[in-house]
């Protein structure tokens, strides 16, 4: 199943070319663009590993770019790679555009859990099948 | 071969006129006093870039130039000054996306630990990307004295991108001649790596009249007649001192003067003084130089 978060996600996998693009987009209004990986594909999942660190100061697409090659030999295919773009002018960093860049190979999906409560009352959870297995490992 | 190509004839003018070199060229000769064979340098690069670009637009195969560059000069001969106006240049033929500079010395290049110069060279390789990285006094990277030196491995990245990357960035490194070539024998690498060895005359006596005037004038400024011949003779005296250092001596001596001058209006407020009082340097801010004292004989630092 199909994960689809961020902008773009109901889209085609972006090409390189396309990645670049948006990247220049978000340099040119100033935001500092960072590069982040994970392996657990739950929607509620928002905090993200890293790739290094936040980019802010650079001003040319392709140093993004080679950091995201960079990100791509280690995590490339075993995980989900997305690129986001903060913008510092309110004060404080918000985010303006977030998009996947990279998703595994085979994406298994979820499994609905469903716990029955008190009375006839049901809670519902989702489970990604991929998160039985212990990190690292998943893909 | 595209079926176009052969027959139809090509606007060079036109090309020419679209691509906005033109100013960039002229104000380069304009604000540069001198330095002919980096002029002549910069011109067939942007003509090459030029040919390329009528080259791609017909179809022909035009392969990425390589532009990295090495200055070498005597102190004070404007390597940094060009270096400057370099990104601007190929940022208008094209070549750089960008017309940003980083300008960067050893310091910004190799770390201080074992691990630390690897990071710290990417991130201003990464800084650089798409624009011109500098890297003034470049022969302090290689330091043979001492071998565990960590500048061999900034150099070593440094060479890596270079070679993979050059349509990311342009690196120029600059520095003193006889150090720049000491550097080039150490690491053979870089200089074949290095497509464009530009060499920076020393400037001749009246070309540095020329910069002293240009430096006054952007300052509002300007010599009195009497004060220019005063620093005729001044420069003939100083060129033949020793740690001549060109258009920053040039600069120095200037930086004098206008201190002279202040502190002779300042000395003598009880009269009025004009606007035309505030601009010219007389001849007698010059002559109090310690380099005309002392005559020829002078020896050591100028005052």
């Amino acid at each position: 199943m199909r994960i689809t978060q961020g902008t773009f996600s109901f889209l085609p996998d972006l090409t390189d070319d396309q990645i670049k693009a948006q990247v220049a987009y978000c340099q040119g209004n100033g935001w500092a663009v960072n590069i982040e990986f994970t392996d657990d594909p739950h929607p509620r999942n928002t905090y993200w590993d890293m790739w290094g660190n936040p980019m802010f100061d650079l001003k040319d697409p392709a140093a993004v770019m080679y950091e995201l090659g960079e990100c791509r030999k280690v995590h490339g295919g075993r995980g989900y790679i997305r690129i986001s773009a903060f913008d510092a002018s309110p004060g404080w960093e918000s985010l303006r555009l977030s998009f996947i860049t990279d998703r595994p190979t085979e994406e298994p999906g979820f499994a609905l859990e469903r716990q029955e409560g008190e009375g006839r009352s049901l809670r519902y959870t989702t489970r990604a099948y991929a998160a039985n297995k212990p990190a690292g490992e998943r893909y | 071969m595209p079926d176009a190509a052969p027959t139809s004839a090509i606007d060079l003018e036109a090309t020419f006129e679209a691509s906005g070199v033109g100013p960039v060229l002229e104000q380069l000769d304009r604000e540069l006093v001198g330095l002919r064979p980096v002029k002549r340098r910069i011109r067939e690069v942007a003509a090459l870039l030029l040919v390329d670009k009528l080259r791609r637009d017909l179809g022909l195969h035009a392969g990425q130039p390589t532009l990295h560059m090495s200055f070498t000069g005597n102190p004070g001969t404007g390597k940094t000054t060009v270096a400057a106006r370099m990104a601007d240049i190929l940022h208008r033929l094209g070549y750089v996306r960008s017309n940003h500079l980083v300008s960067v010395t050893r310091d910004d290049l190799v770390g201080q630990y074992i691990g630390h110069t690897a990071p710290k060279t990417k991130e201003i390789l990464k800084k650089a990307m798409g624009g011109v990285l500098f890297i003034d006094e470049a022969y302090y990277l290689y330091r043979p004295e001492n071998e565990r030196d960590y500048g061999q491995e900034a150099i070593e990245i440094l060479l890596q991108v270079m070679e993979n990357r050059r349509e990311d960035l342009v690196v120029i490194l600059a520095g003193y001649a006889d150090r720049m070539d000491r550097f080039f024998l150490s690491n053979p690498g870089f200089r074949s790596r290095v497509a464009h060895h530009i060499d920076f005359p020393d400037y001749g006596a009246e070309e540095l009249m020329a910069i002293a005037e240009l430096m006054l004038a952007g300052q509002s400024y300007r010599f009195s007649p009497a004060a220019r011949d005063a620093f005729g003779r001044y420069l003939e005296a100083r060129m033949r001192q020793p740690h001549f250092a060109n258009a920053r001596s040039v600069r120095n001596a200037l930086d004098r003067a206008r201190l002279r001058q202040a502190v002779r209006l300042f000395e003598s407020r009880g009269r009025a003084i004009t606007a035309e009082d505030l601009m010219t340097i007389g001849p007698e801010e010059i002559l109090a130089s310690r380099v005309l004292a002392d005559g020829a004989a002078g020896q050591g630092q100028a005052a």
